[in-house]
């Protein structure tokens, strides 16, 4: 049974992540289930609103510091993250199923020699256990799965737990200045896509398919998701015919993605795809064929031209 | 340069699940099992490197007797020698990590290629935990790859944007799509495969980490309302979206 609860709270750029609220949040309310201790640490150099995390019901966050941990570095940052989790003693650590969660999360299970199970979509507590449902083959099965180690790790998949700030709380920062930092491997650059949401992370997707016929009609795509404050989101057809880069594609061979909305525009519903976005909650198709499968999993559909329909969407959006 | 890369054999992702009777893996029956689609890209990153700096390429490969397929078209495609570290057992990720990185050490290599994810279990961490394990540099979901020396300037995405790291080998690369095109087997290279070792080596597990309590499918949604067939039909989606689902 689980005793210290440790949150690893995610930032880029001095800001903190929302999936990282949402652990925050899951943490502080399986702590409470379980009468454990519950604290967060963040590595990084400035960073703002740190003390906001204790609206998610967490009181504590250390800050590891240092002007050289501004880029992430996974050798650095593993190696402080491993540092701190061995120092309080944690025996149960919640992170974000981000790349950097699944950079670092992996190197403390070989350190803790404990069970790790990542991109967790629900965690339950079972008497004294915490139950993990993770999806596997992409959505097609789940696993209920449980560590059998003392100490344990789960890493969340953005956007499915609910982050909703519970309280005006403000919690205790430490700031812990750190001397040196293993730099063996140095993020020497980092281009952000410009204004551009990624798929992973973001609450509405707007994604095109083959049915657009050619890159340019992915104009009307970007278009509605801008009116709708969305990620453009493709199919592999889409992807594969080069209209879209890679880091969209949505399904498979692609990006899992859990938004609130989901609109698949011209996209028939391959099973690769249908794997990657049927956990959305709501969805949906727009598809002149009334028999797609991509039917088959959305809320509503317009079984029309996409067209015609796309720009009468924008412009009643616009209203 | 002595090379691995590590490959596994999953499911073709256009497979429809069915959950065995054991309700913990699922039915292998009718399944068609392919060289899982990113270790394609870390065997082309494999075969691209031994080109330019020399040596050899083995790949390694953990499962059963049918993961041979596996690696005879691995071989075709150029590697030079395979092990199977043979197991009936199911394992978990760090179970099979650490099977894997005993190997790697036996082969004695600096350099270690794999896909980023395997299309089966989607854990996207083995590269990392084999690093770990051998205390070697990790670049996750490389996009681009460099070796000058024993200097790695790689590239990957990150959430919004790109990153650039330099590190040095030892090294574990885990490979994305969009690191290369990787190569289709010759004709040449499907028979010279026949004649390459696939050494197998029965392995012991050293534990479970985490059990598998039960797989199962996922909830099937009910199929959704056909709001029209043009684009007179949108503002009613738009109302739907609003007053029903409350989405936007």
């Amino acid at each position: 049974m689980a005793n210290k609860f440790l949150i690893y709270v995610e930032q880029r750029d001095g800001n903190i992540k929302k999936s990282s609220f949402e652990a925050l949040k899951k943490g502080s309310e399986l702590a409470k289930l379980l009468n454990a201790k519950i604290e967060a640490v963040v590595i990084g150099n400035e960073i703002g609103n740190l003390e906001d995390i204790g609206g998610y019901g967490v009181n504590k966050v250390t800050h590891l510091k240092n002007a050289e941990l501004t880029n992430y570095s996974v050798s650095a940052y593993s190696e402080l993250f491993i540092k701190f989790a061995e120092e309080i003693n944690a025996d149960l650590i919640l992170l974000a199923n981000t790349l950097m969660g699944k950079d670092i999360a992996p190197a403390l299970a070989v350190k803790l020699n404990c069970g790790l199970v990542v991109d967790c979509t629900e965690l339950e507590v079972n008497n004294v256990n915490i139950i993990a449902t993770k999806p596997v083959y992409a959505g097609k099965a789940l696993t209920l799965v449980e560590t059998n180690t003392p100490k344990s790790i789960f890493t969340l998949r953005p956007n499915v737990f609910t982050a909703g700030k519970s309280s005006a709380m403000k919690a205790e920062v430490i700031v812990q200045n750190i001397d040196t930092v293993n730099l063996s491997n140095n993020v020497t650059k980092v281009v952000k896509t410009e204004g551009k949401l990624d798929v992973s992370e973001a609450d509405i997707i707007v994604s095109g398919g083959r049915g657009l016929k050619a890159a340019e009609n992915f104009g009307m795509i970007e278009e509605l998701a801008a009116q709708l404050g969305a990620a453009t989101g493709a199919s592999r057809a889409a992807v594969d015919a080069g209209w879209r880069p890679h880091s969209d594609q949505v399904g498979q061979t692609g990006k899992t993605v859990s938004p609130n909305l989901y609109i698949a525009v011209a996209i028939s519903g391959a099973i690769q795809h249908l794997a990657g976005m049927q956990s959305s909650k709501f969805i949906v198709a727009i598809n002149k064929d009334k028999d797609a499968p991509i039917f088959g999993v959305a809320d509503y559909g317009i079984a029309g031209d996409a067209f015609e329909v796309i720009p009468a969407l924008i412009e009643e959006l616009k209203k | 340069m002595k090379i691995v890369v590590c490959v596994n054999h999953v499911p073709d992702t256009a497979t429809r699940v069915n959950i065995s009777t054991n309700q913990k893996t699922i039915d292998s029956n009718g399944v068609t099992y392919v060289v899982n689609p990113y270790d394609e890209f870390a065997i082309e990153e494999a075969l691209k490197t031994k080109e330019a700096v020399g040596g050899e390429v083995v790949a390694i490969s953990l499962g059963n007797e049918t993961n041979k397929e596996t690696l005879r078209k691995v071989l075709a495609m150029g590697v030079d020698s395979a092990v199977l570290l043979k197991t009936e057992e199911a394992m978990d990720s760090l179970s099979v990590a650490k099977a894997l990185a005993q190997e790697i050490k036996i082969q004695n290599t600096e350099l270690v290629f794999m896909g980023k994810q395997s299309v089966d279990y989607d854990n996207a961490i083995m590269g990392q935990y084999v690093a770990a394990i051998l205390d070697f540099n990790i670049v996750a979901a490389a996009t681009n790859f460099n070796l000058s020396g024993n200097k790695i300037i790689a590239e990957r995405e990150i959430e919004g944007g790109k990153e650039t790291i330099e590190t040095s080998i030892p090294a574990v690369i885990t490979a994305q799509k969009g690191l290369n095109e990787p190569r289709y087997a010759s004709l040449k290279g499907i028979m010279a495969a026949k004649k390459k070792v696939i050494e197998e080596k029965e392995i012991i597990i050293s534990g479970n980490f985490v059990n598998v309590i039960e797989m199962k499918k996922p909830p099937q949604k009910a199929a959704g309302k056909i709001v029209g067939v043009d684009a007179s039909a949108v503002p009613e989606l738009v109302r739907l979206l609003k007053e029903e689902a409350k989405v936007i």
